[in-house]
């Protein structure tokens, strides 16, 4: 296994009276398609706003490519190269299926105010560029015909592609999805998959969280298990089917939640 | 097209309509302003009238105080009141929603008050008299038809460098915000700068529509830069599409003539005014530049 891009050493987070994450400790290999499952309540998200700068952790640490990321925001974070999803899609709804894309493109481009007062002639350049890299990311994730619809228009599965388009826009070296496959059905699910699959074999380091077991076991390839804000497995995919441990919690916790 | 059979024919026949169109051009200046940071940005500004304030006295006291040139106070103005949103916007923009309204609305509060009680700057409640007319080195436009040429000349540069700046990277990152801060950020956007940014875009025009003002009516009081003005701005931005770019230009030329058209109606005037407006918010929602844009879309 190649070297850790994201270390997470120890984090927790306490809110309150309530431990949501308790000591977590996960690395995320180059170039793996890393996911973390675990049961409702069990502290995902939690752990990734921690990573992704959204919610400072009250302890542990955190490092990406070696650079400690620990308490940056969200922003600071996404500079340094990781870049997340929301598991309620947050799209700029006012805005064209292609300008979201090209929003996504903030980072690898320049030219602010002045820029866009005085046009220099590279800004054109530049202009040309953006579009035509939104084309083809678009057309990536198979939204090419809608680049001109406004994006709170487009059905539900999606604005879910066209937010993993805008993420994948920022050229990160980590992508965070949070849930990308909430709400979609099997079909769309299964594109969904295929996608993040192309994306990681592109050479893009993925983490994922996800509730659809189905999902992370086709496609993941190292898989974390969290239950009760504590991470009590890790391992293969096939390692964390047979696991005692996450078949008592996924299988005792679907139980509680049919009784 | 019809702006400018409107403007011709008011260039034409003039008489107060000049006047009109005058004040409804410097409030598309002002709008023009606003919009980019209440429309493209998401943001709220119920302060934008203590920006108008500085550009009206800083043109009045160095044009008509110190005989500066009226272009010449018109810049200094507009960059004193660049910097005074810069100072009060770093803090500021860290607020949200109806806190960062509250805070925009003090401000317009606290510049209004020091207009009045700073009586030895802003010549207090009786206001500044005796602003000459718009001009460049030493040439003053004679006319009132003359300026108002200038006027809507400066108000389309105004709107010409709105659409610079929307149509551009700066312009989607602040779009982005209004869609949603938190994605904004995790894209890598440095939210609070550009907000602060199109704050101080919005306050260097919304000093340049005080100084026109002052320039064109020769007079201002602490009254002109009030609450009413913030309020009509709004009604300005609602009417005519915000967050489109020429929503604010037609806003702010409608709910000037508005009120003109209804005067043969004497003490009902008011109250059609208001039913129109009541009736133009129910049922043209995205403002005349929306009802346009989708008239356009619709085939024949």
């Amino acid at each position: 296994m190649s070297a850790a891009l994201l270390s997470v050493e120890r984090v927790s987070k306490r809110f309150g009276g309530l431990v949501a994450n308790d000591a977590i400790s996960l690395d995320v290999a180059e170039g793996s398609l890393t996911a973390v499952i675990g049961p409702n309540g069990a502290g995902k998200t939690t752990f990734f706003n921690i990573i992704s700068g959204a919610l400072p952790p009250t302890a542990g640490r955190i490092q990406l490519a070696g650079q400690d990321i620990t308490g940056l925001s969200l922003q600071q974070v996404a500079q340094r190269g990781l870049v997340r999803t929301f598991q309620l899609v947050q799209l700029f709804g006012n805005m064209t299926v292609r300008e979201n894309v090209e929003v996504g493109l903030h980072m690898v481009t320049r030219g602010t105010l002045g820029a866009a007062l005085l046009r220099p002639r590279w800004m054109a350049a530049q202009e040309r560029w953006v579009r035509d890299e939104a084309d083809t990311l678009l057309g990536f994730v198979g939204l090419g015909a809608f680049a001109q619809t406004q994006a709170d228009q487009l059905p539900y599965g999606r604005q879910r592609l066209l937010e993993v388009a805008r993420a994948l826009a920022a050229k990160p070296r980590l992508l965070l999805l949070d849930e990308p496959a909430a709400g979609l059905d099997t079909q769309e699910s299964a594109a969904l998959a295929d996608i993040i699959q192309q994306v990681n074999a592109r050479g893009t380091t993925v983490l994922l969280i996800e509730h659809d077991m189905s999902l992370v076991m086709r496609i993941a390839t190292h898989v974390a298990v969290l239950d009760f804000g504590r991470k009590i497995a890790e391992g293969s995919p096939a390692e964390m089917r047979a696991h005692p441990d996450v078949l008592a919690a996924y299988l005792g916790g679907v139980e509680e939640a049919h009784a | 097209m019809l702006g400018v059979g409107l403007l011709g024919f008011v260039m034409l026949n003039g008489g107060y309509l000049v006047t009109v169109l005058g004040l409804a051009a410097i409030y598309g200046v002002f709008c023009t302003g606003l919009n980019l940071f209440m429309g493209y940005t998401g943001q709220a500004s119920f302060g934008q009238s203590a920006f108008a304030a500085v550009g009206g006295y800083g043109t009045a006291i160095l044009c008509a105080g110190h005989g500066w040139d009226p272009v010449a106070g018109l810049v200094v103005s507009m960059a004193i009141a660049g910097l005074l949103a810069l100072v009060v916007g770093y803090p500021v923009m860290r607020l949200r929603g109806h806190y960062l309204a509250m805070a925009t609305f003090a401000l317009g509060l606290i510049v209004y008050e020091l207009s009045v009680e700073w009586s030895g700057l802003t010549q207090g409640y009786m206001g500044y008299a005796g602003i000459p007319p718009l001009g460049f080195a030493g040439h003053e436009l004679g006319t009132e038809r003359a300026q108002l040429g200038a006027l809507v000349a400066i108000m389309l540069f105004g709107v010409w460098l709105a659409e610079r700046m929307k149509s551009s990277r700066f312009g989607r990152a602040l779009r982005a915000i209004a869609g949603s801060e938190p994605a904004a950020m995790a894209l890598g956007i440095p939210v609070s700068r550009y907000k602060l940014a199109a704050f101080v875009v919005a306050a260097v025009y919304a000093s340049a529509a005080g100084s026109l003002f002052a320039h064109f009516i020769g007079f201002i009081s602490p009254e002109v830069f009030g609450v009413p003005m913030v309020v009509l701005s709004f009604t300005m931005l609602y009417l005519g599409g915000i967050g489109t770019i020429w929503g604010p230009v037609m806003g702010a030329v409608i709910a000037s003539l508005l009120p003109e058209l209804f005067r043969g109606l004497k003490e009902m005037q008011d109250i059609a005014y208001s039913v129109v407006l009541i009736l133009m918010l129910i049922f043209v929602p995205g403002g005349l530049a929306g009802l346009l844009r989708r008239l356009a879309r619709k085939p024949t």
